[in-house]
């Protein structure tokens, strides 16, 4: 221990960080705490693994010409979509959601890290979680016989505006309703999406009113533009793109009108 | 006052149907250390809230180092270190996590280690904050307050459940902030840490500014004070007030004698001269001065709260 005199050790010297250096804190800390929650886990990497091995091993789906392929080649993009969903909407909106209830915002909020460079540090660990994703469910899918086809820009590129889209969705529920409320709406819509996102069946078996309602949906429109590229071998979906666009730019605004950080 | 490092004036805020502070005006000196004590729900938390920016006064105004808490917050937070009266941590971090990520907003940070080392966390740098106990998540949230190298530092009750240890260990760093010349603001329903801690001592009741002054100024006798002792009965009382200075009286009954006045050294050293004058051993020879616990009382016309 070295014996400085409090009064040198402590003698002010406030100031900022550089913002670099903020952000690259921020992330670090969301990708740890992440990876440390045994039920984001769970959430983020075993049920998606779970889901592709349970889908081509069991033949619940056989009618390839309804799958436009065979099970792997269908259920693989649907758990890509599923990967996102998990990591950029539930999981982050049940961490934000009890960050705000044990004051966590509120602390960080008076440190001299600006709201934005926060805000950005848990989109790069959302990014940080979702590469680390599709990097095991890739392999697994692989490994299972996977055949993907079309261009990876596009697939990049719906993944980006999906991740856009269903955190700007978490931060709004995050950010409206008491943390406990949003534990049990996250993992509600999580399923609805699971059942009505057409990730692990079409969206053809729901009854005509219902799939017209899911279509709407984010999460159809994200598998439904993952498979149309990786199934299909299509070009940019620029219907299904447009829709997840839409869905970040008002769930966004809604979100920062609303969000409350303490 | 042109270097003032909180000044607040006119203050009010009200949540629903309670005002919470009303019509609150007092100014914080820079450096030293100042207790704004009053007992529970007396508006303390909602001023500190409001000096931090995270509330919106309804009415009056509020300068921290000469700016707008919410319309300066970007300039005035890394200048500014807070320490919540409860939470602010994820739950998942670890301890040195959570000082780290706190240091790396700050340009000049404190070692992250070195800090814990003098919080006595070090036995706890790799445990969660969700498993910390009571008084290490209270010494964790005043490194956090205190690792940016602020030079003002808002605690609200920063001793509040600590145990006789910790609430040492807090005074002591408190007093080393002091000494750095960081200016400490903390809030306190304890008699005797304002008494111990605070240069200076605003005392809020119902939202309002009861007294403001030094401990000494609150406390300072006028008239108030008392020296007692025995000896045998029967000595020359009005020989005694010849030597101490006006208004101070004297009263003997059965032996024990009571001189009231405003105590000082001076007056105690006369009585005890005289005593010895006298060739008399003065027994049991009490001081007592008024405590910031009797002004508090006297000011708030209720009983402190008792710190647990």
């Amino acid at each position: 221990m070295t014996a400085v005199a409090p009064a040198e050790l402590y003698r002010p010297a406030p100031g900022p960080a550089p913002w670099p250096r903020m952000l690259v804190a921020q992330t670090l800390i969301e990708l740890r705490l992440t990876l440390r929650r045994g039920e984001s886990v769970l959430l983020t990497l075993i049920i998606p693994v779970g889901l592709l091995l349970f889908f081509t091993k069991v033949r619940l789906l056989d009618n390839e010409r309804e799958l436009g392929g065979r099970p792997i080649d269908f259920i693989a993009p649907g758990v890509l979509a599923l990967a996102v969903l998990s990591t950029a909407f539930t999981g982050q909106a049940i961490a934000t959601g009890f960050e705000r209830s044990y004051g966590v915002l509120k602390r960080l909020g008076a440190s001299a890290l600006p709201r934005g460079v926060l805000l950005l540090g848990k989109t790069l660990g959302v990014l940080a979680v979702e590469v680390l994703q599709i990097v095991v469910l890739v392999a697994v899918a692989y490994a299972l016989g996977w055949h993907p086809h079309g261009n990876p820009l596009a697939v990049v590129l719906l993944l980006i505006v999906g991740t856009a889209a269903f955190s700007a969705l978490g931060l709004l529920m995050a950010g409206a309703l008491r943390a406990e409320a949003t534990l049990a709406a996250a993992n509600g819509v999580y399923l609805i999406f699971l059942l009505l996102g057409g990730i692990v069946f079409p969206l053809t078996r729901l009854p005509g009113a219902v799939a017209g309602f899911a279509k709407a949906l984010p999460g159809a429109a994200l598998a439904t533009g993952l498979r149309r590229v990786l199934e299909a071998g299509a070009g940019l979906p620029w219907g299904d793109l447009g829709l997840l666009a839409l869905w970040a730019l008002v769930a966004g605004i809604v979100a920062a009108r609303t969000f409350r950080w303490e | 006052m042109a270097d003032a490092a909180v000044e607040v004036a006119g203050l009010a805020k009200a949540y629903g149907s309670v005002q919470a502070v009303d019509g609150l005006s007092f100014e914080i000196a820079r450096a030293g250390v100042t207790a704004l004590l009053g007992p529970n729900g007396a508006g303390k938390t909602t001023t500190v809230e409001i000096c931090e920016g995270f509330r919106r006064p309804d009415a009056g105004t509020v300068r921290v180092l000469g700016l707008d808490p919410l319309r300066d917050s970007r300039d005035l937070r890394p200048r500014v270190g807070v320490m919540l009266q409860a939470g602010g941590c994820y739950p998942g971090a670890r301890t040195l996590e959570m000082l780290q990520l706190l240091a790396a907003h700050a340009a000049h940070p404190l070692d992250p280690r070195e800090l814990l080392e003098r919080l006595s966390l070090t036995q706890v740098a790799r445990t969660t904050y969700r498993r910390l106990s009571g008084g290490e998540k209270q010494r964790l949230s005043l490194g956090l307050a205190v690792i940016g190298r602020p030079e003002l530092v808002f605690l609200d009750e920063p001793t509040a459940g600590l145990d006789v240890q910790g609430r040492r260990d807090t005074w002591q760093l408190i007093g080393d902030l002091r000494e750095a010349g960081v200016t400490v603001v903390l809030t306190t329903h304890a008699m005797d840490e304002a008494e111990r801690l605070a240069d200076q001592v605003i005392i809020i009741d119902h939202g309002r500014l009861v007294a403001a002054g030094t401990p000494a100024q609150l406390t300072a006798s006028d008239g108030a004070g008392q020296l007692s002792f025995r000896a045998r009965p029967g000595l020359d009382l009005d020989d005694l007030l010849r030597g101490v200075p006006a208004g101070v009286t004297a009263t003997e009954s059965a032996g024990t004698y009571v001189i009231r006045g405003a105590v000082d050294p001076a007056l105690l050293a006369a009585v005890t001269s005289w005593c010895a004058a006298q060739g008399i051993l003065a027994q049991d020879l009490r001081v007592q001065q008024r405590s910031l616990e009797d002004v508090f009382v006297e000011l708030t016309a209720g009983p402190p709260a008792v710190t647990p």
